[in-house]
């Protein structure tokens, strides 16, 4: 993408300016600039500890101990939630699965608190596409870890909102699940949707779409500000 | 996308079936308090004398101490299994307003423990000696008091839901709070056992459960924004 083309464009969807976050007196990230326009895939990389959920947890709005700007399509964040959380779709590190209910009922209640709803009909052809068919009526504590996660999966795929921000959306996948994942984001790519991530997978499929983010201990190094001169793609 | 309406009291009965059906399948759990509740008051019959002049002095107090201690125990599990299983960030990310989603599962957490001590409380009550002309004010000061002491402890539960076994600090935050609640309460049944009009504490039960409706869910909600910033 040319250099005009990047500051022409108006319709990003999420835009951090100078963000910075600290915890326990240890500076996680400073100065952290990030544009997320539909249809790109930003993939937050790091070693452990570095910072990547408590960015993710930053611009999902569940932490608000920052410095620094969070924008959603242009306006502060606190000015425009109800649009924002609208429109993501958030799957941290605990996968929000009841092991109480079954896959249907979590599903249905995870989307019902996001203002969507589905057919039954629906989220059994969700749940036959993450490899759960058969376990539909079966209480979640009797599935796997990985099972919990594909439930969750299950509900992303249904979703329709255009933001996506995933912390470690691989964990305890199996290899079809991972290619399979692979093809659901490249799909909401396709479609004008945005993938916020952190894994330590590489996107194979996807590796001309990505943009990648590097948070290191103590220091940040954005690619995409040290290349912002030549090429915003990486 | 920003267009479609936000249909808030879809969100609110999702998330009261959501907690009921939790309660259902896990009966050990939701009668703990119940069952804590009866032993309670029956261990005091054993422990004072059960002579029927002494407990039907002392059986408002005992009903209602009861009834305070069980919802107490109750509390830690509010919010906690949310919090453990990641449920409570979808919560906070609902674009539905977090006090109405905080008032669905204080409604629930009344429907699973209050409703089950006010409709245990005349078993009690009886085998206490509670003079019969009391009943009416002990069950309604604990129709308005268990509502209350719900919403005024998930206050409490929401501060503490990170602290693990932040049952003690719990208490410490919910006691201050239970302690109009109690007095008032008691004193509904003490007047009604003197054969007097007790409209007055139950009026102020009401003054205080609308001041609750109104100011707890917010307090809870901001609370548990606060405590998933750390």
């Amino acid at each position: 993408m040319h250099l005009t083309d990047r500051f022409l464009r108006d319709n990003d969807l999420l835009e951090v300016a100078k963000l910075g976050c600290e915890r326990d007196d240890r500076v996680l990230f400073s100065n952290l600039s990030i544009q997320l326009s539909p249809g790109e895939l930003l993939q937050i990389e790091g070693c452990n500890g570095a910072g990547k959920t408590t960015l993710l947890r930053v611009l999902a709005g569940l932490s608000g101990d920052y410095r620094g700007q969070v924008l959603w399509r242009g306006q502060k964040l606190s000015r425009v939630y109800a649009d924002f959380r609208l429109s993501t779709f958030y799957f941290g590190h605990k996968p929000a699965v009841k092991t109480e209910l079954t896959p249907v009922e979590n599903i249905l209640w995870r989307s019902r608190l996001r203002n969507e709803s589905y057919t039954d009909q629906f989220v059994f052809s969700a749940l036959e596409q993450v490899n759960l068919a058969g376990y539909e009526d079966i209480p979640c504590g009797q599935l796997s870890a990985g099972q919990h996660r594909r439930v969750a999966l299950a509900d992303l795929a249904l979703s329709a909102t255009p933001l996506w921000i995933l912390d470690e959306p691989f964990t305890a996948i199996d290899v079809d699940g991972v290619g399979w994942l692979e093809q659901l984001l490249a799909r909401h790519i396709e479609n004008e949707g945005s993938v916020i991530m952190t894994s330590h997978q590489s996107l194979s499929k996807l590796s001309d779409r990505v943009r990648k983010l590097r948070l290191e201990n103590f220091r940040v190094s954005d690619e995409d500000e040290i290349h912002d001169d030549s090429e915003a793609w990486l | 996308m920003s267009a479609a309406s936000l249909e808030g009291s879809k969100a609110f009965v999702e998330l009261v079936k959501r907690d009921l059906v939790l309660a259902f399948r896990t009966p050990g759990q939701t009668l703990n308090p119940v069952a804590f509740y009866l032993m309670v008051a029956s261990l005091f019959p054993l422990g004072i004398a059960p002579e029927k002049e002494l407990l039907s002095q002392l059986a408002g107090g005992i009903v209602w101490i009861g009834a305070l201690l069980a919802v107490l125990l109750s509390l830690d599990s509010l919010f906690r299994s949310d919090q453990d299983d990641g449920s409570l960030d979808q919560l906070l990310l609902s674009p539905h307003p977090l006090p109405l989603l905080v008032l669905a599962k204080i409604s629930a957490h009344w429907l699973t423990t209050g409703v089950a001590l006010i409709v245990m409380a005349p078993l009690l009550a009886l085998m206490l000696h509670l003079p019969t002309q009391a009943f009416p004010a002990l069950m309604l000061s604990l129709l308005l008091g268990t509502p209350l002491m719900s919403l005024a402890g998930g206050i409490g539960a929401a501060l503490t839901v990170r602290v693990q076994r932040g049952g003690i600090l719990l208490t410490l935050l919910s006691l201050p709070l239970y302690i109009p609640v109690l007095i008032f309460g008691t004193g509904a049944v003490q007047t009604a056992v003197e054969g007097m009009s007790y409209s007055g504490h139950l009026l102020w039960m009401a003054a205080l459960l609308m001041l609750g409706l109104c100011l707890a869910p917010l307090a809870i909600a901001a609370s548990l924004r606060i405590v998933a910033d750390g």
